[in-house]
Protein backbone atom coordinates (compact mmCIF):
# COMPACT_ATOMS: atom_id res chain seq x y z
CA UNK A 1 0.00 0.00 0.00
CA UNK A 2 1.51 3.45 -0.82
CA UNK A 3 0.72 6.82 0.35
CA UNK A 4 -2.93 7.81 0.74
CA UNK A 5 -3.71 9.84 -2.38
CA UNK A 6 -7.43 10.46 -1.76
CA UNK A 7 -9.61 10.75 1.12
CA UNK A 8 -13.49 11.14 0.48
CA UNK A 9 -15.09 11.23 3.53
CA UNK A 10 -18.97 11.56 4.54
CA UNK A 11 -19.47 12.61 0.90
CA UNK A 12 -23.22 13.42 -0.32
CA UNK A 13 -24.54 15.12 -3.54
CA UNK A 14 -28.21 15.81 -3.93
CA UNK A 15 -29.74 17.32 -7.25
CA UNK A 16 -32.77 19.02 -5.89
CA UNK A 17 -34.44 16.45 -3.78
CA UNK A 18 -32.84 13.35 -5.65
CA UNK A 19 -30.41 12.10 -3.34
CA UNK A 20 -27.40 10.52 -5.40
CA UNK A 21 -24.90 10.04 -3.02
CA UNK A 22 -25.16 9.62 0.36
CA UNK A 23 -22.43 9.79 3.64
CA UNK A 24 -19.25 8.04 1.28
CA UNK A 25 -16.43 6.69 2.24
CA UNK A 26 -13.50 6.07 0.27
CA UNK A 27 -9.72 6.48 -0.23
CA UNK A 28 -7.23 5.88 -2.71
CA UNK A 29 -3.65 5.07 -2.35
CA UNK A 30 -0.77 5.13 -4.69
CA UNK A 31 -0.89 2.66 -7.12
CA UNK A 32 -4.04 1.46 -6.57
CA UNK A 33 -6.22 0.60 -9.60
CA UNK A 34 -10.10 1.02 -7.99
CA UNK A 35 -12.99 -0.38 -10.19
CA UNK A 36 -16.34 0.41 -9.25
CA UNK A 37 -19.45 -1.46 -10.03
CA UNK A 38 -23.15 -1.37 -9.66
CA UNK A 39 -26.20 -0.87 -11.98
CA UNK A 40 -27.10 2.45 -13.35
CA UNK A 41 -27.98 5.28 -11.44
CA UNK A 42 -26.19 3.79 -8.52
CA UNK A 43 -24.48 7.07 -8.16
CA UNK A 44 -20.71 5.13 -9.56
CA UNK A 45 -20.32 8.10 -12.23
CA UNK A 46 -21.38 10.88 -9.99
CA UNK A 47 -18.72 10.25 -7.31
CA UNK A 48 -16.37 10.48 -9.97
CA UNK A 49 -16.81 13.70 -11.26
CA UNK A 50 -17.38 14.51 -7.50
CA UNK A 51 -13.97 13.67 -6.86
CA UNK A 52 -13.07 15.48 -10.55
CA UNK A 53 -15.35 18.66 -9.22
CA UNK A 54 -17.17 18.47 -12.19
CA UNK A 55 -20.41 18.25 -9.90
CA UNK A 56 -19.89 20.01 -6.73
CA UNK A 57 -20.14 17.53 -3.92
CA UNK A 58 -23.64 18.94 -1.70
CA UNK A 59 -21.62 17.73 1.66
CA UNK A 60 -18.58 16.27 2.74
CA UNK A 61 -14.85 16.38 2.43
CA UNK A 62 -12.03 15.42 -0.30
CA UNK A 63 -8.88 15.36 0.62
CA UNK A 64 -6.12 15.31 -2.41
CA UNK A 65 -2.79 14.71 -0.29
CA UNK A 66 -4.70 15.94 2.63
CA UNK A 67 -5.82 19.12 1.35
CA UNK A 68 -9.77 19.76 0.93
CA UNK A 69 -10.65 20.56 -2.52
CA UNK A 70 -13.95 21.54 -1.56
CA UNK A 71 -12.45 24.68 0.33
CA UNK A 72 -12.66 28.08 -0.81
CA UNK A 73 -9.74 29.51 -2.54
CA UNK A 74 -8.58 25.78 -3.65
CA UNK A 75 -6.89 25.99 -6.85
CA UNK A 76 -9.14 23.35 -8.61
CA UNK A 77 -7.60 23.64 -12.11
CA UNK A 78 -4.47 22.78 -11.01
CA UNK A 79 -6.28 20.41 -9.04
CA UNK A 80 -7.74 18.72 -12.33
CA UNK A 81 -4.15 19.09 -14.00
CA UNK A 82 -3.32 16.45 -11.82
CA UNK A 83 -6.50 14.25 -11.75
CA UNK A 84 -7.09 12.74 -14.97
CA UNK A 85 -10.27 12.23 -16.50
CA UNK A 86 -11.60 9.86 -19.51
CA UNK A 87 -15.42 10.33 -20.28
CA UNK A 88 -17.73 8.05 -21.51
CA UNK A 89 -18.54 9.90 -24.61
CA UNK A 90 -14.65 10.94 -25.20
CA UNK A 91 -14.87 14.55 -25.30
CA UNK A 92 -11.88 15.30 -27.58
CA UNK A 93 -11.70 19.09 -28.85
CA UNK A 94 -13.60 18.34 -32.18
CA UNK A 95 -11.70 22.07 -33.20
CA UNK A 96 -8.15 20.00 -33.10
CA UNK A 97 -6.66 17.77 -34.80
CA UNK A 98 -5.63 14.34 -32.90
CA UNK A 99 -1.91 15.79 -31.79
CA UNK A 100 -3.40 19.21 -31.07
CA UNK A 101 -5.87 17.64 -28.37
CA UNK A 102 -3.11 16.04 -26.67
CA UNK A 103 -0.81 19.43 -26.61
CA UNK A 104 -3.80 21.63 -25.58
CA UNK A 105 -2.85 21.16 -21.67
CA UNK A 106 0.54 20.48 -21.92
CA UNK A 107 0.36 23.95 -23.96
CA UNK A 108 -2.03 26.57 -22.04
CA UNK A 109 -2.13 24.60 -18.56
CA UNK A 110 1.76 23.61 -18.16
CA UNK A 111 2.95 26.40 -20.22
CA UNK A 112 5.69 23.97 -21.93
CA UNK A 113 7.40 25.34 -25.26
CA UNK A 114 5.58 23.82 -27.92
CA UNK A 115 8.35 21.59 -29.27
CA UNK A 116 8.28 20.00 -25.60
CA UNK A 117 4.60 19.76 -26.01
CA UNK A 118 4.91 18.18 -29.01
CA UNK A 119 7.34 15.26 -27.86
CA UNK A 120 5.35 14.28 -24.79
CA UNK A 121 2.25 14.12 -26.52
CA UNK A 122 3.70 12.04 -29.43
CA UNK A 123 4.72 9.78 -26.86
CA UNK A 124 1.74 9.21 -25.48
CA UNK A 125 0.07 9.22 -28.72
CA UNK A 126 2.24 6.51 -29.69
CA UNK A 127 1.60 4.39 -26.11
CA UNK A 128 -1.81 4.06 -27.25
CA UNK A 129 -1.12 2.99 -31.09
CA UNK A 130 -2.60 6.25 -32.20
CA UNK A 131 0.44 7.90 -33.49
CA UNK A 132 -0.49 7.64 -37.25
CA UNK A 133 -3.70 9.54 -36.88
CA UNK A 134 -1.81 12.45 -35.43
CA UNK A 135 -2.94 14.69 -38.27
CA UNK A 136 -6.45 13.47 -38.21
CA UNK A 137 -9.75 15.06 -36.49
CA UNK A 138 -11.78 13.70 -33.69
CA UNK A 139 -14.44 13.13 -36.59
CA UNK A 140 -12.35 11.38 -38.84
CA UNK A 141 -11.59 8.44 -36.64
CA UNK A 142 -13.54 5.35 -34.70
CA UNK A 143 -14.76 5.01 -31.40
CA UNK A 144 -12.19 3.63 -29.90
CA UNK A 145 -9.62 5.48 -31.62
CA UNK A 146 -11.34 8.42 -29.97
CA UNK A 147 -10.96 6.89 -26.39
CA UNK A 148 -7.05 6.01 -26.97
CA UNK A 149 -6.56 9.23 -28.03
CA UNK A 150 -8.88 10.67 -25.13
CA UNK A 151 -6.77 8.59 -22.88
CA UNK A 152 -3.28 9.75 -24.26
CA UNK A 153 -4.61 13.28 -23.47
CA UNK A 154 -5.13 12.75 -19.88
CA UNK A 155 -1.61 10.91 -19.88
CA UNK A 156 0.15 13.73 -21.07
CA UNK A 157 -1.06 15.82 -18.71
CA UNK A 158 1.40 13.22 -16.09
CA UNK A 159 -1.68 12.68 -13.69
CA UNK A 160 -1.55 11.55 -10.19
CA UNK A 161 -4.70 9.45 -10.49
CA UNK A 162 -6.87 8.69 -13.69
CA UNK A 163 -10.21 8.65 -13.88
CA UNK A 164 -12.16 6.42 -16.54
CA UNK A 165 -15.76 7.19 -16.48
CA UNK A 166 -17.37 4.27 -18.48
CA UNK A 167 -14.80 4.25 -20.87
CA UNK A 168 -16.11 1.26 -22.83
CA UNK A 169 -19.48 2.10 -22.28
CA UNK A 170 -19.83 3.96 -25.81
CA UNK A 171 -17.94 1.31 -27.87
CA UNK A 172 -18.37 -2.01 -30.00
CA UNK A 173 -17.63 -4.82 -28.37
CA UNK A 174 -14.49 -5.23 -30.90
CA UNK A 175 -13.30 -1.45 -29.95
CA UNK A 176 -13.67 -2.27 -25.89
CA UNK A 177 -11.31 -4.77 -26.82
CA UNK A 178 -8.56 -2.12 -28.11
CA UNK A 179 -9.12 0.72 -25.29
CA UNK A 180 -9.29 -2.01 -22.66
CA UNK A 181 -5.64 -3.19 -24.27
CA UNK A 182 -3.97 0.27 -23.64
CA UNK A 183 -5.56 0.42 -19.98
CA UNK A 184 -4.46 -3.00 -18.89
CA UNK A 185 -0.79 -1.87 -19.88
CA UNK A 186 -1.46 1.16 -17.86
CA UNK A 187 -2.52 -0.99 -14.66
CA UNK A 188 1.30 -2.84 -15.37
CA UNK A 189 2.94 0.72 -15.54
CA UNK A 190 1.28 1.44 -11.89
CA UNK A 191 -0.40 4.35 -12.32
CA UNK A 192 -3.30 4.98 -9.91
CA UNK A 193 -6.62 4.77 -11.38
CA UNK A 194 -10.60 5.26 -10.32
CA UNK A 195 -12.42 3.11 -12.89
CA UNK A 196 -16.30 2.87 -13.27
CA UNK A 197 -17.39 0.12 -15.37
CA UNK A 198 -19.44 -2.29 -16.50
CA UNK A 199 -16.40 -4.36 -17.83
CA UNK A 200 -16.70 -6.84 -14.91
CA UNK A 201 -13.74 -8.91 -16.36
CA UNK A 202 -11.55 -5.68 -16.77
CA UNK A 203 -13.24 -5.49 -12.85
CA UNK A 204 -12.58 -9.08 -11.78
CA UNK A 205 -8.88 -9.70 -13.45
CA UNK A 206 -7.15 -6.45 -14.01
CA UNK A 207 -8.42 -4.04 -10.74
CA UNK A 208 -6.59 -4.02 -7.38
CA UNK A 209 -9.77 -3.65 -5.53
CA UNK A 210 -13.48 -3.51 -6.08
CA UNK A 211 -16.34 -0.98 -4.83
CA UNK A 212 -19.82 -2.05 -5.30
CA UNK A 213 -21.87 0.63 -5.29
CA UNK A 214 -26.20 0.73 -5.44
CA UNK A 215 -28.61 3.67 -4.72
CA UNK A 216 -25.94 5.62 -3.73
CA UNK A 217 -24.06 3.96 -1.00
CA UNK A 218 -20.93 2.19 -1.01
CA UNK A 219 -22.46 -1.72 -0.04
CA UNK A 220 -18.61 -3.44 -0.46
CA UNK A 221 -15.21 -2.49 -0.85
CA UNK A 222 -12.46 -5.04 -1.15
CA UNK A 223 -10.49 -7.33 -3.33
CA UNK A 224 -11.81 -8.32 -6.31
CA UNK A 225 -11.19 -12.22 -5.50
CA UNK A 226 -13.45 -11.64 -2.28
CA UNK A 227 -16.55 -9.13 -4.09
CA UNK A 228 -16.44 -11.54 -6.93
CA UNK A 229 -15.73 -14.79 -5.47
CA UNK A 230 -17.84 -14.55 -2.08
CA UNK A 231 -19.60 -11.31 -1.60
CA UNK A 232 -20.82 -10.98 1.96
CA UNK A 233 -24.20 -8.67 1.09
CA UNK A 234 -27.05 -10.32 -0.50
CA UNK A 235 -26.94 -6.68 -2.89
CA UNK A 236 -23.65 -7.33 -4.65
CA UNK A 237 -24.42 -11.24 -5.31
CA UNK A 238 -28.06 -10.30 -6.62
CA UNK A 239 -26.06 -7.61 -8.97
CA UNK A 240 -23.35 -9.83 -9.73
CA UNK A 241 -25.90 -12.75 -10.44
CA UNK A 242 -28.07 -10.59 -12.88
CA UNK A 243 -24.39 -10.29 -14.70
CA UNK A 244 -23.05 -13.49 -14.88
CA UNK A 245 -26.59 -15.39 -15.59
CA UNK A 246 -26.93 -13.82 -18.96
CA UNK B 1 -38.75 51.95 -74.70
CA UNK B 2 -36.91 49.07 -75.37
CA UNK B 3 -33.95 46.89 -74.33
CA UNK B 4 -31.45 48.67 -76.68
CA UNK B 5 -32.39 52.02 -75.49
CA UNK B 6 -31.99 50.65 -71.70
CA UNK B 7 -28.34 49.37 -72.98
CA UNK B 8 -27.64 52.80 -74.20
CA UNK B 9 -28.65 54.63 -71.20
CA UNK B 10 -26.57 52.64 -68.91
CA UNK B 11 -23.67 52.72 -71.20
CA UNK B 12 -24.37 56.66 -71.06
CA UNK B 13 -25.00 56.37 -66.95
CA UNK B 14 -21.62 54.61 -66.90
CA UNK B 15 -19.49 57.25 -69.29
CA UNK B 16 -20.05 60.13 -67.15
CA UNK B 17 -20.77 58.88 -63.51
CA UNK B 18 -18.96 56.07 -63.24
CA UNK B 19 -16.50 56.45 -61.17
CA UNK B 20 -18.59 58.31 -59.05
CA UNK B 21 -20.97 54.82 -58.92
CA UNK B 22 -17.73 53.15 -58.31
CA UNK B 23 -17.07 55.09 -54.99
CA UNK B 24 -20.47 55.26 -53.88
CA UNK B 25 -19.58 51.08 -54.12
CA UNK B 26 -16.65 51.11 -52.10
CA UNK B 27 -18.25 53.39 -49.47
CA UNK B 28 -20.79 51.07 -49.24
CA UNK B 29 -18.61 47.95 -49.10
CA UNK B 30 -15.89 49.45 -46.60
CA UNK B 31 -18.89 50.60 -44.36
CA UNK B 32 -20.34 46.88 -44.40
CA UNK B 33 -16.71 45.60 -43.90
CA UNK B 34 -16.01 47.25 -40.97
CA UNK B 35 -19.47 47.35 -39.51
CA UNK B 36 -19.85 43.84 -39.74
CA UNK B 37 -16.39 43.25 -37.88
CA UNK B 38 -16.81 45.72 -35.28
CA UNK B 39 -20.64 44.57 -34.59
CA UNK B 40 -19.24 40.71 -34.12
CA UNK B 41 -16.93 42.01 -31.61
CA UNK B 42 -19.68 43.51 -29.99
CA UNK B 43 -21.54 40.66 -30.65
CA UNK B 44 -18.52 38.29 -28.88
CA UNK B 45 -18.63 40.38 -26.01
CA UNK B 46 -22.02 40.19 -25.31
CA UNK B 47 -22.46 36.57 -25.87
CA UNK B 48 -19.68 36.09 -23.91
CA UNK B 49 -20.74 38.13 -20.90
CA UNK B 50 -23.59 36.56 -20.67
CA UNK B 51 -22.80 32.83 -20.98
CA UNK B 52 -20.35 33.52 -17.99
CA UNK B 53 -21.42 30.22 -16.09
CA UNK B 54 -23.26 31.54 -12.37
CA UNK B 55 -23.80 29.03 -10.04
CA UNK B 56 -26.30 29.47 -6.60
CA UNK B 57 -23.00 28.69 -4.56
CA UNK B 58 -21.28 31.81 -6.04
CA UNK B 59 -20.31 34.87 -4.04
CA UNK B 60 -23.31 37.68 -4.01
CA UNK B 61 -21.36 40.46 -5.57
CA UNK B 62 -20.62 38.34 -8.58
CA UNK B 63 -24.26 37.23 -9.10
CA UNK B 64 -25.42 40.50 -8.93
CA UNK B 65 -22.96 42.05 -10.75
CA UNK B 66 -23.67 39.68 -13.93
CA UNK B 67 -27.51 39.95 -13.48
CA UNK B 68 -26.89 43.69 -13.69
CA UNK B 69 -24.97 42.41 -16.36
CA UNK B 70 -27.83 40.68 -18.22
CA UNK B 71 -29.76 42.79 -18.22
CA UNK B 72 -28.33 45.55 -19.46
CA UNK B 73 -27.47 43.62 -22.47
CA UNK B 74 -30.97 42.09 -23.14
CA UNK B 75 -32.15 46.03 -23.34
CA UNK B 76 -29.12 46.79 -25.82
CA UNK B 77 -30.48 44.02 -27.91
CA UNK B 78 -34.13 44.83 -27.54
CA UNK B 79 -33.86 48.48 -28.25
CA UNK B 80 -31.67 48.04 -31.31
CA UNK B 81 -33.54 45.40 -32.27
CA UNK B 82 -36.77 46.32 -32.19
CA UNK B 83 -36.06 49.81 -34.22
CA UNK B 84 -36.10 50.59 -37.62
CA UNK B 85 -32.10 51.02 -38.35
CA UNK B 86 -33.16 54.27 -40.53
CA UNK B 87 -34.42 56.15 -37.18
CA UNK B 88 -31.51 54.78 -34.96
CA UNK B 89 -29.07 56.71 -37.70
CA UNK B 90 -31.53 60.16 -37.31
CA UNK B 91 -32.01 59.70 -33.44
CA UNK B 92 -28.57 58.95 -32.73
CA UNK B 93 -26.93 61.78 -35.34
CA UNK B 94 -29.40 64.27 -33.83
CA UNK B 95 -29.19 63.09 -30.33
CA UNK B 96 -25.60 63.91 -29.66
CA UNK B 97 -25.61 67.45 -30.65
CA UNK B 98 -29.08 68.25 -29.04
CA UNK B 99 -28.49 66.56 -25.39
CA UNK B 100 -24.67 68.22 -25.21
CA UNK B 101 -26.10 72.17 -26.48
CA UNK B 102 -24.59 71.52 -29.59
CA UNK B 103 -20.86 70.95 -27.78
CA UNK B 104 -20.28 68.13 -29.16
CA UNK B 105 -21.15 67.13 -33.12
CA UNK B 106 -20.33 64.06 -34.78
CA UNK B 107 -16.73 65.08 -36.67
CA UNK B 108 -18.15 63.14 -39.83
CA UNK B 109 -21.45 61.92 -41.67
CA UNK B 110 -19.18 58.24 -41.33
CA UNK B 111 -18.70 58.65 -37.61
CA UNK B 112 -22.57 58.05 -37.11
CA UNK B 113 -22.87 56.15 -39.47
CA UNK B 114 -19.98 53.78 -38.27
CA UNK B 115 -21.56 53.71 -35.05
CA UNK B 116 -25.39 53.14 -36.12
CA UNK B 117 -24.68 50.02 -38.00
CA UNK B 118 -22.16 48.45 -35.91
CA UNK B 119 -24.34 48.71 -32.83
CA UNK B 120 -27.27 47.33 -34.92
CA UNK B 121 -25.00 44.38 -35.98
CA UNK B 122 -24.25 43.66 -32.89
CA UNK B 123 -27.47 43.78 -31.27
CA UNK B 124 -27.96 40.60 -33.54
CA UNK B 125 -24.57 38.99 -33.29
CA UNK B 126 -25.43 39.40 -29.63
CA UNK B 127 -27.49 36.61 -29.64
CA UNK B 128 -26.31 34.92 -32.47
CA UNK B 129 -23.01 34.67 -30.34
CA UNK B 130 -24.97 33.33 -27.66
CA UNK B 131 -26.98 30.56 -29.39
CA UNK B 132 -23.38 29.68 -30.82
CA UNK B 133 -22.05 28.94 -27.89
CA UNK B 134 -25.33 27.21 -26.09
CA UNK B 135 -24.68 25.10 -29.02
CA UNK B 136 -21.47 23.53 -27.93
CA UNK B 137 -21.68 20.33 -26.87
CA UNK B 138 -21.03 20.60 -22.60
CA UNK B 139 -18.70 17.37 -23.42
CA UNK B 140 -16.41 20.19 -24.59
CA UNK B 141 -16.31 22.29 -21.16
CA UNK B 142 -16.08 19.47 -19.50
CA UNK B 143 -12.85 17.62 -21.63
CA UNK B 144 -11.27 21.17 -20.97
CA UNK B 145 -12.04 21.42 -17.32
CA UNK B 146 -10.90 17.72 -16.84
CA UNK B 147 -7.28 18.70 -18.06
CA UNK B 148 -7.10 21.67 -15.72
CA UNK B 149 -8.32 24.45 -18.31
CA UNK B 150 -9.51 28.20 -16.69
CA UNK B 151 -12.99 29.15 -18.20
CA UNK B 152 -11.56 31.79 -20.10
CA UNK B 153 -8.90 28.89 -22.04
CA UNK B 154 -11.86 27.25 -22.32
CA UNK B 155 -13.66 29.79 -24.01
CA UNK B 156 -10.87 30.94 -26.04
CA UNK B 157 -9.11 27.24 -27.04
CA UNK B 158 -12.33 25.61 -27.33
CA UNK B 159 -15.64 27.02 -27.18
CA UNK B 160 -15.22 30.32 -29.28
CA UNK B 161 -13.49 28.39 -31.76
CA UNK B 162 -16.12 25.89 -32.34
CA UNK B 163 -18.75 28.92 -31.67
CA UNK B 164 -17.18 30.77 -34.47
CA UNK B 165 -17.62 27.83 -36.81
CA UNK B 166 -21.28 26.87 -36.29
CA UNK B 167 -22.58 31.19 -36.77
CA UNK B 168 -19.74 32.16 -39.54
CA UNK B 169 -23.28 31.27 -42.25
CA UNK B 170 -24.90 33.73 -39.62
CA UNK B 171 -21.84 36.62 -39.84
CA UNK B 172 -22.44 36.15 -43.54
CA UNK B 173 -25.99 36.46 -43.53
CA UNK B 174 -25.76 39.88 -41.41
CA UNK B 175 -22.87 41.19 -43.50
CA UNK B 176 -25.22 40.98 -46.79
CA UNK B 177 -28.00 42.55 -44.88
CA UNK B 178 -25.57 45.31 -44.07
CA UNK B 179 -24.16 45.70 -47.50
CA UNK B 180 -27.90 46.27 -48.49
CA UNK B 181 -29.39 48.10 -45.49
CA UNK B 182 -26.34 50.80 -45.49
CA UNK B 183 -28.49 52.43 -48.07
CA UNK B 184 -30.93 53.82 -44.72
CA UNK B 185 -27.52 56.11 -43.85
CA UNK B 186 -28.44 58.25 -46.84
CA UNK B 187 -31.01 59.69 -44.62
CA UNK B 188 -28.17 61.77 -42.10
CA UNK B 189 -26.07 62.30 -45.39
CA UNK B 190 -23.94 59.47 -46.06
CA UNK B 191 -23.18 59.11 -49.95
CA UNK B 192 -22.94 55.57 -50.14
CA UNK B 193 -24.25 53.21 -53.35
CA UNK B 194 -27.21 54.32 -53.48
CA UNK B 195 -26.83 57.93 -52.20
CA UNK B 196 -25.02 57.87 -55.80
CA UNK B 197 -28.50 57.00 -57.73
CA UNK B 198 -29.75 60.10 -56.27
CA UNK B 199 -27.54 62.16 -57.14
CA UNK B 200 -27.25 61.01 -60.53
CA UNK B 201 -30.92 60.87 -61.22
CA UNK B 202 -30.84 64.40 -59.94
CA UNK B 203 -28.86 65.72 -63.00
CA UNK B 204 -30.37 63.52 -65.35
CA UNK B 205 -33.46 62.27 -64.80
CA UNK B 206 -32.57 58.39 -65.73
CA UNK B 207 -34.49 56.76 -62.90
CA UNK B 208 -34.90 53.45 -64.22
CA UNK B 209 -31.49 53.30 -66.16
CA UNK B 210 -29.61 54.22 -62.96
CA UNK B 211 -31.81 51.92 -60.95
CA UNK B 212 -30.86 49.26 -63.46
CA UNK B 213 -27.17 49.98 -62.47
CA UNK B 214 -28.13 50.06 -59.07
CA UNK B 215 -29.81 46.57 -58.69
CA UNK B 216 -26.65 45.13 -60.78
CA UNK B 217 -24.49 46.56 -58.88
CA UNK B 218 -25.49 45.48 -55.68
CA UNK B 219 -26.39 41.83 -56.54
CA UNK B 220 -22.49 41.86 -57.98
CA UNK B 221 -21.54 42.64 -53.98
CA UNK B 222 -23.45 40.57 -52.15
CA UNK B 223 -22.64 37.40 -54.97
CA UNK B 224 -19.31 37.80 -54.40
CA UNK B 225 -19.29 38.11 -50.97
CA UNK B 226 -21.23 35.06 -50.74
CA UNK B 227 -18.74 33.36 -53.18
CA UNK B 228 -15.84 33.92 -50.25
CA UNK B 229 -18.13 33.36 -47.55
CA UNK B 230 -18.54 29.93 -48.37
CA UNK B 231 -14.97 29.67 -49.40
CA UNK B 232 -13.75 30.93 -46.01
CA UNK B 233 -16.55 28.23 -44.44
CA UNK B 234 -14.81 25.68 -46.40
CA UNK B 235 -10.67 26.46 -45.69
CA UNK B 236 -12.18 26.60 -41.77
CA UNK B 237 -13.77 23.19 -42.21
CA UNK B 238 -10.34 21.51 -43.13
CA UNK B 239 -9.26 18.65 -45.47
CA UNK B 240 -11.75 15.66 -45.61
CA UNK B 241 -8.73 13.20 -45.32
CA UNK B 242 -5.47 13.35 -43.56
CA UNK B 243 -2.10 11.56 -43.83
CA UNK B 244 -1.78 7.99 -42.31
CA UNK B 245 1.77 7.35 -41.07
CA UNK B 246 1.85 3.61 -40.98
CA UNK B 247 -0.66 1.29 -39.80
CA UNK B 248 -2.72 1.28 -36.51
CA UNK B 249 -1.26 -1.15 -34.31
CA UNK B 250 -4.04 -1.99 -31.87
CA UNK B 251 -6.91 -1.07 -33.74
CA UNK B 252 -8.89 -4.53 -33.91
CA UNK B 253 -10.69 -5.20 -37.42
CA UNK B 254 -13.75 -2.92 -37.24
CA UNK B 255 -11.34 -0.22 -37.12
CA UNK B 256 -10.15 -1.27 -40.15
CA UNK B 257 -12.80 -2.57 -41.75
CA UNK B 258 -14.47 0.76 -41.57
CA UNK B 259 -11.37 2.44 -43.28
CA UNK B 260 -11.22 -0.04 -45.70
CA UNK B 261 -14.59 0.45 -47.10
CA UNK B 262 -14.64 4.11 -47.16
CA UNK B 263 -11.38 3.65 -49.25
CA UNK B 264 -12.78 1.05 -51.60
CA UNK B 265 -16.46 3.70 -51.78
CA UNK B 266 -13.76 6.42 -53.40
CA UNK B 267 -12.18 3.37 -55.25
CA UNK B 268 -15.92 2.72 -56.75
CA UNK B 269 -17.01 6.17 -57.84
CA UNK B 270 -13.67 6.99 -59.79
CA UNK B 271 -14.67 3.96 -61.53
CA UNK B 272 -18.22 5.05 -62.07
Amino acid sequence: MGEVLLQVSHLSKNFGSNVVLRDIDFSVSRGDVTSVIGSSGSGKSTLLRCINLLETPTSGQILFHGKDITARGYNVAAYRAKVGMVFQSFNLFSNMTVLENCMIGLRKVMHQDRATAERTARRYLDKVGMSPYINAKPRQISGGQKQRVAIARALAMEPEVLLFDEPTSALDPQMVGEVLDVMKALVREGLTMIVVTHEMAFARDVSSRTVFMKDGIIWEDGAPEQIFGNPEKQETKEFLSRFFDR
Amino acid sequence: MSFAQLFSDIVKLWKNYGTIYLTGMWKTVSLAVICTLVGCLIGFLCGILQTIPCARTDHVAKRSLLGLLRALIRIYVEVFRGTPMILQAVFVYYGLPYFTNNTVQWSSVWMAAFTVVSINTGAYMAETVRGGILSVDPGQTEGAKAIGMTHVQTMLNVILPQALRSILPQIGNNFIINLKDTSVMFIIGYTEFFATHKAVVGATFLYFPSATVEMIGYLFMTLVSSFLLRWWEKKIDGSDSFDLATKDTLAHTSGLVRFRSRFSNKMEERGR
